[in-house]
């Protein structure tokens, strides 16, 4: 199936079929390589002024076979919808190794290596199409919140930057094949909604319509982002972009995200979605929670009717993704309910003008 | 819940242009101190922040972005949505680049056409705000009510249909302009606002509506007292005809109630433009209030001069902190224990504080200041209390308290926590708006022994019914105890109980919470309550189920000796000032439209809920709206066109009782009494606890020797309504033809209301006194009953043919009764009247045969004759012998 058009309008019907599966994590995978500086700088880069081992995005440059390998795991795993490689893949974010200027590129390689990832499966399995999914991360700089302690007012970072350095990031990914964009791990709103902001004008501008997937982070057992918005006021800032999916991940374990995505459940129109990770950190730093033990907090979530679309985020593998693919493949995805329209703000608190 | 209290409240403050201190505080960069004025209004009530930089002394822009990006680092003033308000575009975009919440824009218009506003709303629709839109166009800002409503429809199509932006995210502010400015073509701006936010409500689904209010007054500049009491009366108006939020100062609105009467009535008259010399009248009296009221009048300090108790009342209802630790110590001095205060006195203001807040006639924010002075007093006493029990403090039991999601309502939730406390309970209080998951995990983790959850809007019913089933989820087994306005036993029976298994108790209020809690702790007898109590709601809920139930009956004799005990010796009987028949004609529409009782009219049209919150009905209110604005419409025209022509009968003769029937004596010259038959309850009354009622029972009998009288009635609308409504429906518009017969009950039913407010003060005259609003009439706040036959008291229709020989009906007004004893035409009411001051509505009931069987005899029917007019009272099968 070759045109997007196409490939969305049948997302769009799987949805209402099945709970859509998402990837695992792309960087616990890398990490299994065990890659050295030589390895990602690759050929191309190897004089380059700084190290950049860590830059995993970069790998879409230099090593695609490593990548092209992870997605294809995934897709065996049964994930619907593949996350490209492109967590840090903006100027602002690419300017930890100077790498700016690869922005563009990484973005456009990345979509396209996932796409081929894609092909190649649906050409070995005639009508299982997959799909590819853009990721937009967050960047390393935050819109609504002071790096400097003692000067609250300051930002290092303003909407009008983000929003550029969103665009292009955007037209990388949809120029390289991607199906949809997933603007996610949100921990300050506002970088969300520069990103929203960017993803419209862009749409507008190719004159095209592609569903937008939006996931935040709650950070702690607070139950608010990083930047203090509860979920719910979360989803009041963001419900204007008309997402496909409203979801949460990162930070957290499936059992400590359980409240956020209830909550979620209640009262997003759109689509719920949810990759957690594999748990909390042990006192190692690792994600050790077992596949199995994953399936069966989020098969519950299933059962329930509380989500839409499933994945996993730090600490996942293939086979956690198998895990919960097998556990959810029965179940019935989480029906939209009907919401009469209201005035829904929020500060850091939502505010429904019913 | 009243439309009042669902006004939310824009802080004013933080807005250059409006305050002179702001603004000082800006210019000079002195940006914590203006931090602290946005502080101030969050925990003062505001629920949204307007923040505003226009002022020629300033970068606008720039300090927009500096003031909102500081904001972003206070969690307790950015936990609120911020309205940003600038005239300058470029001052909006920037300010919306630094919020990460979606707040509202303020404003845009079609001021300078069509291209640039769909430009701007393209992008606010972007960036995920919400816009306030100025009813202003080419041609300039509007005044009148069309004008109002054409930018605002305009606007609104151009938006929704153009744009595509989300129509519930659009806020009107249809400009609210000063009144008696003393320019006659003014006089109508407040009533033309009103009006426009009636039309706005009717036809543009989900829109808001906002306004700077103290634009009203703008012509009272410098008393302060006049404007405070047009802005209460304007908001009064205002808010019932659809406007949602306003920027007002909350803290400096006088609570409605509290304006003098004088002014009051004044103020009234010039906002809704009630008389020419308005304007002239307020003027009158104006200098008389000036430095009496508002927040300013330290002077006025008469109040201080009234009992503690009563001071107490004062402050707790105007929210005045000043005073209240040494009027709480003269109280604590004056009672035996400390908690008595709290018990009493403070308890009694903010009953008082409650009452009006139900009656939409304080403000939230004016409510969020009495607590605070409740919480000051409390806090005074406390000391006393803990001293009282000699330093031994063992806690009674551990108690969670929350207002459930959603909600901010929390006054019931504190009072009952304080009661609590009082009581040595240890109140864990999560405060307003928690989430189900931290009731369940801090129940947990602090191992309460109960938990309590508060709620006042309907919606919290809902929530904490999952709150219950998300406890039986997790696994709890403490009980749940369920309180606030909008709750109720029946509810809380159907609805919360069955989703959880361990116990959950109603508690009707906070004077019953200690009770409660007590025995839920009490090892000896939480068994037997929780168990009785689950019986009852399980009963109840049994009940609920399946309304109808056979019941024991009495035997009529029985019944008959069960009848309502009155003191006849005791009572003197009033004389009417005019007995006999009294007959109008042609009586005035718009006295009677004055008195209309809107609640069935909608119950006409199938909508359900009380008026005026059906207007607002989330379901219906759309509908509603359009229909009484309709309503509103066609009755302009019937009062102005005098189309119909309301006529009335009364009469007032001497009568006695005789058993259950009603003896009476038509006319002086006339010997042959007439005689009134009742029927009276037969339900099983356990130990006779209450009576088995007949309206017979309130009429004196023969035997006491006294002569006592009884009332008899028939008014209509006039044979009219059905002609114009048989026209109309000729001319197939079947919708005004219903409407023009449902106004034609509303004026019947009205005039019904006004007939019998006229007996009880000038004809029969026993409560020449009276004086009651429509409201209280209504609530049917007077003495004496007229009840009507066919309904529940006296439901045989045939003892009207009896009432239309006594007043001579068909010739004095023109109404006859059909063989059915339908009276025709059908917008009339008909019934009698009692006087006495126990008299009361009730329903019969079922009746067993031998009542029957008593009552054909009397009435001169056969049995057969008798059950077919009684046939849905009995409580038999007539059919099997």
């Amino acid at each position: 199936m070759n045109d997007r058009k196409e490939r969305v309008a049948l997302l769009r019907k799987r949805a209402e079929e099945k709970i859509l599966i998402l990837d695992g994590a792309m960087g616990t995978m890398i990490q299994k390589h065990k890659l050295t500086e030589e390895d990602y700088r690759g050929e191309r880069f190897a004089d380059w002024k700084q190290d950049v081992k860590g830059n995993n995005d970069l790998l879409s440059l230099t090593r695609p076979d490593i990548i092209k390998d992870i997605h294809l795991q995934y897709i065996a795993a049964g994930a619907d919808l593949q996350g490209t490689n492109t967590f840090s893949a903006t100027t602002i974010a690419q300017a930890d190794y100077g790498m700016e200027e690869l922005a563009y590129e990484i973005n456009f390689e990345s979509a396209k290596i996932a796409r081929q990832a894609c092909d190649e499966w649906e050409a070995a399995h005639p009508g299982d199409v997959r799909f590819v999914n853009g990721a937009i991360g967050p960047t390393n700089r935050t819109a609504s919140i002071s790096p400097d302690v003692n000067n609250p007012g300051y930002r290092a970072i303003t909407f009008d930057q983000l929003k550029d350095a969103y665009k292009e990031a955007a037209n990388g990914l949809l120029d390289g094949g991607a199906d949809t964009l997933l603007v996610e791990t949100i921990f300050d709103t506002l970088n969300a909604k520069a990103a929203l902001f960017a993803i419209d004008e862009v749409l507008e501008e190719r004159g095209e319509d592609v569903p937008v997937l939006i996931s935040g982070t709650i950070t702690d057992a607070s139950g608010r982002t990083l930047s203090g918005q509860t979920t719910e006021a979360f989803y009041n800032s963001v419900r204007h972009a008309k997402p496909f999916s409203i979801g949460l991940n990162c930070a957290l374990g499936a059992a400590q995200l359980r409240p956020y995505v209830q909550e979620l459940s209640r009262i997003a129109e759109c689509r719920v979605s949810v990759y957690p990770n594999a748990g909390l950190p042990n006192e190692f730093g690792e994600y050790d929670q077992s596949d199995a033990e994953m399936a069966a907090l989020v098969k519950e979530w299933a059962e329930t009717g509380m989500v839409n679309l499933l994945g996993g985020c730090c600490g996942t593998t293939p086979p956690h993704i198998k895990a919960i693919a097998d556990a959810v493949a029965n179940a019935n995805p989480r029906s939209l309910p009907k919401i009469e329209p209201r005035m829904r703000l929020s500060g850091l608190e939502p505010f429904d003008a019913a | 819940m009243t439309d009042i209290s669902r006004f939310i409240n824009i802080g004013e403050r933080t807005n250059v242009a409006g305050s002179l201190k702001f603004k000082k505080l800006i210019v000079d960069e002195d940006y914590d101190a203006a931090l602290e004025i946005a502080r101030q209004q969050v925990e003062n009530g505001a629920q949204i922040i307007d923040i505003n930089m226009d002022d020629a002394m300033l970068d606008a822009e720039t300090a927009m972005v500096k003031f909102i990006n500081l904001i972003a680092a206070e969690p307790d003033i950015a936990r609120v949505p911020i309205m940003v308000d600038s005239s300058k575009w470029n001052v909006i975009e920037s300010g919306l680049k630094c919020l990460q919440g979606k707040g509202i824009v303020n404003s845009i218009s079609l001021k300078e056409g069509e291209e640039p506003f769909i430009a701007q709303a393209k992008k606010l629709r972007r960036y995920g705000a919400a816009v306030v839109v100025m009813a202003f166009d080419e041609k300039g800002q509007a005044d009148t009510v069309d004008r109002k409503f054409e930018i605002c429809k305009r606007s609104y199509d151009v938006l929704v249909q153009k744009v595509g932006f989300p129509p519930e995210d659009i806020i009107f502010d249809p400009n609210i302009f000063a009144v008696a400015t003393g320019i006659e073509e003014h006089d109508n701006y407040a009533v033309d606002f009103i009006e426009a936010c009636k039309l706005i409500k009717a036809h543009l689904p989900y829109a808001k509506i906002s306004g700077g209010v103290s634009n009203v007054s703008f012509s009272f500049r410098g008393n302060n007292p006049v404007r405070e009491a047009m802005h209460s009366v304007f908001l009064y108006y205002a808010v019932k005809a659809g406007l949602d939020m306003g920027i007002v100062n909350a803290g400096q609105l006088v609570v409605y109630e509290e304006i003098p009467a004088e002014l009051r009535e004044r103020v009234e008259d010039v906002i809704l433009n009630r008389r020419p010399d308005a304007t002239d009248r307020l003027l009158e009296v104006a200098e008389k209030y000036k430095g009496t009221g508002g927040p300013e009048k330290k002077a006025d300090l008469e109040w201080r001069k009234k009992p503690v108790n009563e001071r107490l009342a004062h402050a707790l209802v105007n929210g005045i902190a000043e005073f209240v630790e040494e009027d709480t110590e003269e109280a604590r001095q004056q009672a035996d224990k400390p908690l008595h205060v709290i018990e009493g006195p403070l308890m009694d203001g903010m009953n008082i504080v409650g009452d009006l807040f139900g009656a939409g006639k304080m403000f939230l924010p004016q409510v969020v200041k009495s607590a605070r002075v409740m919480k000051k007093a409390v806090a005074y006493l406390i000391p006393f209390i803990e001293d009282e029990k000699d330093g031994v403090r063992e806690s009674n039991g551990k108690i969670l308290l929350a207002t459930v999601k959603g909600d901010v309502h929390d006054i019931g939730k504190n009072i009952v926590g304080v009661v609590l406390q009082c009581n040595n309970f240890e109140v864990l209080d999560l405060g307003v708006m928690v989430p189900t998951q931290k009731i369940i995990e801090t129940a947990k983790a602090e191992k309460v022994d109960m938990i309590g959850l508060s709620g006042l809007i309907t919606p919290s019913l809902e929530e904490m019914t999952y709150v219950a089933a998300e406890m039986e989820r997790e696994g709890l087994d403490i009980p749940l105890l369920i309180g606030g306005a909008t709750t109720s036993k029946v509810h809380t029976a159907v609805k919360i109980a069955p989703n959880y298994n361990k116990s959950v108790v109603y508690v009707i209020d906070a004077s019953r919470a200690v009770g409660v809690a007590s025995q839920l702790v009490s090892e000896t007898h939480r068994e037997r309550f929780t168990t009785e109590i689950r019986n009852e709601y399980l009963a109840m809920a049994e009940k609920h189920a399946a309304q109808q139930l056979q019941k024991k009956r009495f035997a009529i004799a029985d019944a008959r000796a069960n009848k309502v005990q009155l003191d006849w010796d005791a009572y003197d009987v009033p004389a009417p000032a005019k007995p006999g028949i009294t007959v109008f004609e042609d009586f005035d529409l718009e006295e009677l439209v004055a008195r209309f009782d809107w609640k069935p009219f909608f119950e006409t049209w199938e909508l359900h809920g009380r008026f005026p919150d059906i207007l607002k009905d989330e379901v219906v209110g759309e509908t509603a709206r359009g229909l009484y604005d309709d309503a509103q419409a066609m009755l302009k025209r019937i009062v102005a066109e005098k189309w119909f022509k309301p006529k009335a009968v009364v009469g007032i003769w001497p009568a006695n009782s005789v058993g259950d029937d009603i003896e009476v004596t038509p006319a002086p010259d006339q010997n042959e009494p007439v005689m009134l038959r009742t029927l009276r309850q037969q339900m099983f009354r356990e130990n006779n606890k209450r009576p088995n009622r007949a309206l017979a029972d309130y009429i004196a009998p023969k035997d006491s020797g006294k002569t006592d009288y009884i009332g008899g009635f028939v008014v209509t609308a006039g044979p009219e309504v059905e002609q114009i409504a048989s026209k109309l429906e000729a001319e197939h518009d079947d919708y005004n033809s219903i409407l023009v017969k449902a106004l034609g009950d509303r004026f019947a039913e009205a005039f019904a209301e006004r007939m019998h407010e006229k007996v009880r003060k000038e004809l029969w005259a026993y409560a020449a006194d009276e004086n009651l609003g429509n409201d209280e009439l209504i609530a049917e706040g007077y003495r004496g009953i007229r009840p009507a036959p066919g309904y529940p008291a006296c439901p045989e229709h045939t003892e009207k043919r009896t009432l239309w020989s006594l007043l001579n009906a068909v010739e004095n007004v023109g109404v006859s009764l059909t063989e059915s004893c339908a009276m025709t035409p059908a917008s009339s009411v008909s019934g009698f009247y009692f006087a006495h001051p126990e008299a009361k509505y009730f329903g019969l009931g079922k009746i067993e045969r031998d009542q029957v069987e008593s009552y054909a005899e009397r009435k001169g029917m056969t049995l057969a004759e008798a059950e077919r007019w009684l046939a849905s009272n009995l409580n038999y099968d007539p059919r099997q012998a």
